[in-house]
């Protein structure tokens, strides 16, 4: 039986450290959804998602109240639209975001992702339509998140992608101006996107994945950030070994209830997702794990080594945990949503370049990132090309997540609220990128891609 | 069998057992364990439940456990054992 250590030390891990299950994601395929009538498609979307999704959300609190886990988001994912609205006789995809919207505030979920499309090598006409349809589909809907993947390994980047995708942040920005350009908070752009990733914006069902499947994302950079408490001052190897019993644990918990979810939904289970998903809660940041072993403030030189070694040791830790590891696994690091990020932002310990170097290591990309709001479209086509080469090159998923918020200068604040947290606007290269990004074109796949 | 797990932290009292004991045996959920000790002045309790026959929701059960506890100045808690279970044991 369970002694009464083992039990404290969960119930412990729960109420003090905020260990959580960040989400519960419900991937649901749309193929059978296309329909040359948009408006039929649209119908057929609703109609699918609350139906599959019907019992999510009381399953999540089932599951919740039972095991005395919190759940804190339940999330579903989709077919990138442009895939399923490439037959429909309409120019303006804001329609399929609508759609999405309403059938996701039916069934209660906190997010649907899925507003996506994948061009790493080029456009199909339904991909430049849903990209051009984004700004105005993200103004107009509240819980659709958007994503478009412009490179990879294997096909290398497309710069055309990345030029309309700097632009099409811009505009985003722009018409959700009255709350700070919030609507970029919903839109990621991926090199190599995986298409089992539960997390927020860039969860979308891809086309390999089956009909209905439960993908799991667990989190708690807090209970990490304790243990390591306990190791003051001893070797790598130690801080390696702690992080991983930390992440198997922590693992143990996504796995059971990935499990259970499953179970109790009828629906197959995908995989888990091994991330350390930070939030603005005092004790929940991946940035204070850093600090625990021995940086001053995040940023500072050694931070992409501590960054190195958390990641690896986390992904160690987890995979032996589960049965299923996939999605984008490792440490998170969106500046927003991290109470220790916040603070080195703010006090100028951490910048944007070091951010970048730190993607080179972290499991994902710039992320929440806020910039002036003043910043050219060709900058923040710049900034997505250097952190898409960087993913390409590295073989790994990168991705950018930036706001440019209207009319905020570097030193400013912007408040987001919830899980996404505070952005101190950071700064960005006052030199121009503009002949770059105009040249187009694609970047041609790197050498290691030739693999066959 | 539905295995659960109740713990009880806070100050030691006449009658937690007793204030534990009586919800379970009026929803039929049977005790098949319980330790108990001072760790660091907290008198921590942990019961092993089975809520198979319980005649309330365990949604229901977990509240009266919860009311229970306010009474006492405790914090009484139910979870299904398999997530102590999941993280500590493989």
């Amino acid at each position: 039986m369970i002694n009464q250590f083992e039990a404290n030390e969960t119930i412990h891990m729960i109420e003090s450290e905020n260990l959580d299950i960040r989400t519960i994601t419900m991937g649901i395929s749309l193929f059978d959804c296309a329909d040359s009538d948009s408006d039929r498609a649209c119908e057929k979307i609703y109609d699918k998602i609350t139906k599959k999704a019907e019992n999510l959300v009381k399953t999540g609190q089932d599951i919740e109240n039972e095991f005395g886990i919190p759940i804190i988001n339940k999330r579903i994912s989709v077919t990138p639209i442009s895939m399923i609205a490439a037959p429909g006789n309409c120019d303006n995809y804001v329609k399929y975001a609508k759609a999405l919207d309403r059938a996701a505030k039916a069934v209660g979920v906190n997010f649907i992702g899925g507003f996506s499309a994948l061009v790493q090598k080029g456009f199909t006409e339904a991909d430049s339509k849903l990209i051009n349809s984004i700004p105005q589909a993200l103004s107009e809907t509240d819980i659709v998140c958007s994503s478009v993947n412009v490179g990879c390994t294997k096909a290398g980047i497309s710069m055309d992608a990345v030029k309309l995708m700097g632009e099409k942040i811009k505009e985003t920005a722009q018409l959700t101006a009255s709350s700070d350009g919030f609507g970029c908070a919903k839109l990621v752009v991926f090199c190599n996107a995986v298409e089992d990733n539960p997390f927020m914006a860039g969860a979308f069902l891809g086309a390999g994945e089956p009909e209905c499947v439960i993908n799991v994302g667990v989190s708690g950079p807090g209970v990490v950030k304790h243990a390591l408490e306990k190791v003051r001052g001893c070797d790598f190897g130690t801080v390696s070994e702690t992080i991983k019993k930390t992440a198997f644990k922590v693992t143990r918990m996504g796995q059971l209830v990935a499990q259970e979810a499953s179970r109790r939904l009828g629906v197959p289970f995908g995989i888990v997702d091994l991330s350390l998903a930070p939030t603005p809660a005092v004790g929940d940041s991946v940035a204070y794990i850093l600090e625990e072993m021995g940086i001053e403030k995040c940023g500072a030189h050694g931070t992409t080594a501590a960054l190195a070694l958390l990641n690896d040791a986390v992904k160690k830790g987890g995979v032996f945990a589960s049965s299923y590891v996939g999605g984008l696994s490792g440490a998170f690091i969106p500046v927003s949503e991290d109470a220790g990020m916040i603070s080195a932002a703010s006090c100028g310990a951490l910048s944007l370049d070091k951010l970048e170097a730190m993607t080179c290591v972290c499991s994902v990309g710039l992320d929440m990132i806020v910039i002036p709001g003043e910043t050219p479209a060709s900058t923040i086509s710049a900034i997505i090309a250097d952190e898409m080469a960087i993913g390409m090159i590295n073989n790994k998923t990168t991705a950018v997540r930036v706001i440019p918020a209207p009319g905020k200068k570097v030193g400013d604040v912007v408040e987001f609220g919830g899980l996404l947290g505070t952005g101190p606007v950071m700064n960005v290269s006052p030199y121009s990128s503009e002949a770059f990004i105009a040249r187009g074109g694609r970047i041609p796949a790197p050498i290691h891609s030739l693999r066959n | 069998m539905k295995k659960a797990i109740i713990t009880v932290l806070g100050k030691d009292r006449v009658g937690i057992i007793h204030g534990v004991a009586h919800v379970l045996a009026e929803k039929n959920v049977n005790i098949l364990d319980i330790s108990q000790t001072i760790l660091s002045d907290v008198f921590t309790m942990m019961m092993l439940v089975d809520v198979e026959n319980s005649t309330v929701d365990f949604t229901v059960l977990s509240a009266q456990l919860d009311e229970v506890g306010k009474e006492l100045g405790l914090e009484i808690r139910i979870q299904l054992e398999e997530i102590f279970q999941a993280m500590h044991r493989i």
